[in-house]
């Protein structure tokens, strides 16, 4: 039995083992299900897709009705799911940085609100946070008659939020162009900045100019185009407002309570980001007579981004999964309308939650791969 | 010969102290610093007075029924009346003493797991035997006692039952896990890889579901699951991915040295693994562990969107008895509360821990 000594022979001993455990597991596994759906009479295969769903979608970015089938009910909580994925990831990035910035203030009273904003919603499950928004903050918002209006144009009540919806007429088009001429008009500015800089050392607005650019060339579009956007107002119809864009409360409780809990995440991100860098850099940066702004935009943000960037590109991979606690409240995305309504129609357990499981990972693994490409882009180069 | 006049003597330096000098330095230094200042003194002003005014200027605190609830703030006779569902869910009323116990002793095991003096293997020891003395505890069915359906377990009880079965039976799988990670065996590495990136690519909640849903498909008719048992599943399987994560970094904290001295001194990979390279990642690894201790405490109240009793279930249970309708928000605020409680505990301790590791490093 000396050959059991061998390291590689052992290897191979080990891997078959688990192959022949594993394949065992997996045909148990299988064979229990077989008989199980048999048994209680479950379809399996994936032509419920194609079955119509008898059920209606409240909020449905692509047109719905009950005669849509289960694949278009799965397209909508797709939709609803990467709608609110993006709004949530746009607003907390921004509240995160503010806290995050505002945390490292040194404004001491400045300094402790943010972190007591921090220690606070960090610690309180998400779904809590969703459930209160939900249940307690805008369920306590006025009927409809009464609603809180802005200007005439936006209205909150129990409802939600009622807004001004843009109806682009033709020519809008030039709007677009421009926006899309003003980022590669921006590019183009960032090149030529760096290589001045790199070249005589000479600094640029670039950030201030882009704005610029940024703001100026639509609105010229916009008015050379004949003022081709109409605004459709919300109007109050019965019981009912009717017309504009309209967000709610499902959809809400669920941003605010994502965007509030996720961005304590990104602040701490942010400042982990700051503190890193290490102290010789900023007293080198002052040794060489860089102003308190260059040395922060030249020397500390950019070593900064590199070990802040991963760990918010996680977190937003964290909103992303964490919009699926939308079951709890209904708000249709994937969870609450694919994995929730269509299984309890079609009873198809197995095929319905291997679908939403392959839907997140694709994500995940999309979200990764840009971290990658990020991490690998900012690896410091060295010789 | 020339005059000398004494100068006037020159102003002291500003004083670097006290209370006068702080207030300058850290809230008044420069027009924009003022500026906060009075932005952050303004944000306070609308929220802490109308909160504690809320909570307790306007808030009721004795009585019995709902009539006693006359202010216009808080109505903490709602938690006291109903504190027993928010801590104990539907556990019977004449076996209390039992959830009580269990709870002693938990807070025992986390005491003793904590402190440093205690040795290595009454720590360990105590955390393997604390979930069997609890379920025999609060099942019942020796020694006399009366079963208790783990269908009446609920409140503040089942989420630390279930983050405690959560911790303790995820972290050998995870440690497994790891170590297939790390494994030079393809076939081995690429199982655990595979696991563990599914899982964590995946919310907790469709995990939930696939135990509540799929597992009983996966096993022979006449085997069933309760509930609490599928959701333990779901949450054990879920964790030991992140777990399996936390150890990995441990592992990679390691020196190669180590690895070689070990086979140098012609270990086993076991011995390797047990007297050599685990001891020292697990150290490393505790501050993230309990990183995910604390994700995982959260966690637990997703076991509501399955119909568990959780904590964070007694809230909507509780304000929809009749005699009490409608106080949801005091209900989601104690609540928020006990999380908050424990959470901040254990993200302070891994802090404290995350200190302690660096300055070791540093000599």
């Amino acid at each position: 039995m000396s050959f059991l000594r061998d390291e590689k022979v052992r290897g191979i001993l080990y891997q078959l083992i688990t192959i022949v455990a594993f394949g065992a597991l997996v045909l148990y596994i299988a064979h229990n299900t077989a008989q199980n759906i048999e048994a209680r009479g479950i379809k399996s295969g994936f032509d419920f897709l194609n079955n119509s769903s008898g059920f209606d979608i409240t909020e449905s970015p692509i047109p719905y009705t009950t005669k849509s089938t289960h694949w278009e009910v799965f397209k909508v909580g797709l939709y609803n799911t990467l709608i609110i994925s993006f709004f949530g990831i746009v607003l907390t990035s921004i509240l995160g940085l503010f806290i995050g910035v505002a945390r490292l203030s040194s404004n001491w009273i400045v300094s402790r609100l943010a972190a007591t904003y921090i220690e606070t919603f960090r610690n309180i499950p998400v779904l809590l946070q969703i459930l209160f928004w939900y249940n307690v903050v805008l369920a306590a918002m006025p009927s409809v008659r009464q609603s809180y209006s802005f200007f005439d144009s936006i209205f909150i009540n129990q409802r939600g939020i009622f807004l001004p919806k843009p109806i682009f007429q033709e020519g809008s088009i030039y709007i677009g162009i421009a926006v899309v001429a003003a980022f590669v008009i921006g590019w183009f500015v960032h090149k030529w900045a760096k290589k001045r800089l790199e070249e005589t050392g000479k600094e640029f607005p670039v950030i201030t100019t882009n704005l610029a650019i940024l703001i100026i060339l639509p609105l010229l579009a916009y008015f050379l185009a004949g003022k081709p956007v109409d605004f459709e107002y919300p109007v109050l119809k019965g019981f009912n407002f009717e017309g504009g864009k309209t967000y709610t409360p499902e959809f809400l409780a669920l941003l605010f309570a994502l965007v509030i809990y996720t961005a304590t995440f990104i602040a701490e991100a942010i400042r982990s980001g700051i503190e890193a860098v290490n102290k010789g850099q900023k007293e080198a940066a002052m040794a060489l007579g860089l102003s308190k702004t260059q040395s922060l935009k030249l020397v500390v943000l950019p070593q900064a981004i590199r070990v802040a960037i991963p760990p918010i590109i996680s977190q937003y991979l964290n909103l992303i999964k964490n919009s699926s606690l939308a079951a709890a409240i209904g708000y249709p995305e994937l969870v609450t309308v694919f994995a929730g309504t269509s299984l309890n129609v079609t009873g198809q357990a197995l095929e319905i939650i291997a679908i939403t499981m392959g839907t997140y990972l694709m994500i995940s693994l999309i979200v990764s791969f840009i971290l990658n490409w990020f991490n690998k882009k900012m690896k410091i180069k060295e010789r | 010969m020339a005059v000398y006049e004494l100068k006037a003597a020159k102003e002291p330096p500003i004083k670097e102290s006290g209370v006068v000098y702080w207030v300058r330095k850290n809230l008044l230094s420069s027009p924009s610093n003022i500026l906060m200042t009075i932005l952050s003194l303004y944000i306070l002003y609308i929220i802490i007075p109308p909160f504690v005014k809320w909570a307790f200027l306007d808030a009721n605190f004795v009585g019995h029924t709902k009539a006693d609830c006359t202010g216009d703030g808080a109505c903490w006779v709602f938690i006291r009346e109903k504190l027993k569902m928010f801590i104990y869910g539907f556990y019977p009323e004449s076996e209390l003493w039992r959830a009580n116990l269990t709870m002693a002793l938990g807070a025992v095991t986390v005491v003793l797991a904590a402190l440093e003096r205690v040795p290595r293997s009454i720590k360990i020891a105590s955390i393997l035997i604390l979930p069997i003395v609890a379920f025999f505890l609060l099942y019942g069915g020796i020694f006399g006692l009366e079963i208790v359906q783990p269908n009446k377990w609920g409140g503040l009880l089942l989420t630390l039952v279930i983050a405690t079965v959560g911790i303790v039976a995820s972290f050998p799988i995870g440690v497994l896990l790891a170590m297939g990670r790390q494994s030079k065996l393809p076939i081995i590495k690429t199982l655990s890889i595979f696991y563990i990136e599914l899982i964590r690519g995946v919310p907790l909640i469709t995990v939930l579901f696939m135990a509540s849903v799929v597992l009983p498909l996966f096993f022979p008719e006449g085997v069933d699951f309760n509930k609490l048992a599928r959701a333990l599943i779901g949450i054990t399987l879920f964790q030991a991915a992140y777990v399996a994560e936390n150890i990995r970094g441990g592992f990679q904290a390691i020196p190669k040295g180590q690895y070689e001295a070990a086979d140098a001194l012609g270990l086993s990979y076991w011995q390797k693994m047990r007297l050599i390279i685990l001891p020292q990642a697990i150290k490393v690894a505790i501050p993230n562990l309990v990183g995910t201790f604390i994700s995982l405490f959260k966690d637990t109240s997703l076991v509501m969107i399955i119909g568990l009793f959780d904590l964070l279930t007694m809230v909507k249970l509780t304000a929809n008895d009749r005699d009490w309708l409608g106080f949801d928000t005091e209900g989601y605020v104690f609540v928020a509360l006990i999380y908050w409680m424990f959470n901040f505990a254990m993200s302070r301790y891994s802090k404290r821990l995350e200190d302690k590791l660096n300055t070791n490093n540093r000599d």
